[in-house]
């Protein structure tokens, strides 16, 4: 799933600051399972944002939605009736919704109200850690299902480098080291012959650097 | 000959070579190149350039070797592939032979957390072995990596390092035997402290038949004290110093702990001399290059053969 979190509310509240109006817009997909803006930090955040501004002085409605998704058009349209009885939206999607709610309402200021970090797991209750960086092209059968771009912090085909010790990475103790999981899980299967292979070059076109992306099913569309 | 330089040369005669390390200053300032290269003039077969070490900004490695070319010392330059991508590693190759440079060395670099701008973005468009195939395809097949032919082939020694001591241990042989089948002439080796553990990697290298195919040099560096020793062992990535060293350095006292440091390198060396497969010491003073004349004299490796 995609992971994100919340924006401090400093943040928020310079962002909302010229407006006394505005939607807080959670989302039930990705960021409600990560704890970062499902139904319940779209009312944990209200309440922190309404009792700030009494602090200052300065009245601020907010309306609270949570929506089943924010990267769907259907799911959008239902805002629509309501959401010109205010001055701007402040999005609690990853991203992709933040900016698909811009789209679809042109009129809106639209504001993030969380940072999208990465595409991740639950480790374990609380705790969220990356696994793939979306390149386009995987190469997860070579490397003992453990992806070498987004678990190495230099992205290295033909890790590791100097600088992994006792399973860690050089940048961060807490941090393990990318290349010793692939060595580890590809000995336990007994597949260390693949690590023998020079990884070629990669082709970067299928990640960012080919461009915004765009996936296209042409039996899928009406 | 793949390249002709003064390295390869040495190194295909079969002497045993002696290369230095130059870290260039974190300026424009000539004279610093000019004061460290004469340091190692005479003493070294060719002088490593860092390129932007501990992703601390310095000036660029190749402008340094274009310098130390011109001073009449062999440069092998240092590149990372932390800092650019294909397009501008490829071209800075072309530039750097261009200048007279002969000797590559690839490296992946230092992760920029570590440096003066751990805000920046890293490229890692390629990995170190990547880069070893890039520069073979330049000198070998006379192309660029997307197939254009090369106007002007850059012949370059192509040189990488290796860690023994980094971990997992039995995968550094492996990683090794990579570089080679990725098409290296010569091998540098992080500083080496641990004498036992850098001969069971050599034992593996042998095993392999890798430094029959491959000059390896033996990295050493000479600890200036003890506090040093414990930071290259507690702080430095990938590094390992025995308690022994450590103890040889602490006994030795402040006032003699440099004299002991360069004791402990010269015995380095005389056994790394003798172990099989060890073509070579690469000698890296950091910041101590008025030692290295000594250094190299005390371990009988004076005078250097003549560069032609």
């Amino acid at each position: 799933m995609i992971i994100a979190e919340g924006k401090p509310i400093k943040e928020i509240l310079a962002m909302i600051e010229p407006y006394d109006k505005i939607l807080v817009v959670g989302c039930k997909g990705c960021v409600t399972v990560c704890s970062a803006g499902g139904e319940k930090e779209v009312g944990i955040l209200s309440s922190a944002l309404r009792l700030a501004r009494q602090t200052q002085g300065k009245s601020l409605e907010i309306k609270e939605v949570t929506l089943e998704r924010q990267c769907d058009t259907e799911y959008l349209e239902p805002m629509r009736p309501y959401a010109d009885g205010y001055q701007a939206i402040l999005s609690l999607a990853c991203g992709a919704g933040i900016q698909f709610v811009a789209e679809k309402f042109r009129k809106h200021p639209v504001l993030p109200g969380v940072d999208t970090q990465f595409i991740g797991v639950t480790e374990e209750q609380g705790v969220w850690t990356e696994r793939c960086q979306a390149c386009g092209s995987c190469v997860l059968d070579r490397t003992g299902g453990i992806c070498p771009v987004a678990r190495c912090s230099k992205s290295l085909f033909n890790g590791p480098c100097g600088g992994s010790k006792r399973g860690k990475c050089e940048i961060d103790p807490e941090i393990d080291c990318g290349w010793q999981l692939i060595y580890d899980r590809l000995k336990e299967l007994g597949q260390l012959e693949k690590l023998e292979i020079v990884l070629p070059i990669k082709d970067w076109t299928t990640s960012r650097d080919g461009g915004p992306r765009k996936r296209v099913r042409e039996d899928l569309k009406i | 000959m793949k390249a002709g330089s003064n390295l390869e040369k040495v190194l295909t005669n079969g002497t045993f070579a002696v290369t230095g390390e130059l870290g260039p200053p974190k300026g424009a300032d000539v004279s610093v190149v000019e004061r460290k290269a004469n340091l190692l003039r005479g003493n070294v077969d060719a002088i490593n350039v860092t390129d932007n070490q501990t992703a601390i900004v310095r000036m660029s490695s190749i402008a340094v070797g274009a310098i130390l070319k011109q001073m009449g010392l062999e440069p092998t330059m240092q590149m990372v592939v932390r800092d650019r991508n294909r397009i501008a590693i490829q071209s800075d190759i072309f530039g750097a032979y261009a200048l007279g440079i002969r000797n590559i060395l690839c490296l992946s670099g230092d992760h920029q957390k570590f440096g003066n701008h751990p805000t920046a973005k890293n490229v890692f468009d390629l990995d170190s072995i990547q880069l070893i195939q890039t520069v073979k395809k330049m000198r070998d097949e006379h192309k660029v990596l997307g197939g254009d032919e090369i106007e002007g082939v850059p012949a370059m020694f192509i040189g990488a390092a290796e860690n023994p001591f980094a971990d997992p241990f039995e995968y550094r042989v492996i990683r090794l035997a990579k570089k080679v089948a990725a098409g290296v002439d010569f091998i540098q080796t992080q500083c080496i402290y641990d004498m036992d553990k850098f001969e069971r990697f050599m034992q593996m290298v042998r095993e392999r038949g890798l430094h029959q195919k491959v000059h390896i040099l033996a990295g050493v560096t000479p600890l200036k004290s003890v506090g040093m020793a414990r930071y290259m062992k507690d702080k430095v990535a990938g590094m390992e110093v025995p308690d022994e060293i450590i103890n040889r350095m602490k006994s030795a006292g402040k006032e003699k702990a440099k004299e002991e440091g360069l004791n402990i390198c010269v015995e380095q060396i005389k056994k790394l001399r003798q172990i099989e497969g060890v073509h070579g010491i690469h000698l890296m003073a950091i910041e101590w290059e008025e030692k290295v004349h000594e250094i190299v004299e005390r371990a009988g490796l004076l005078p250097r053969p003549e560069a032609k």
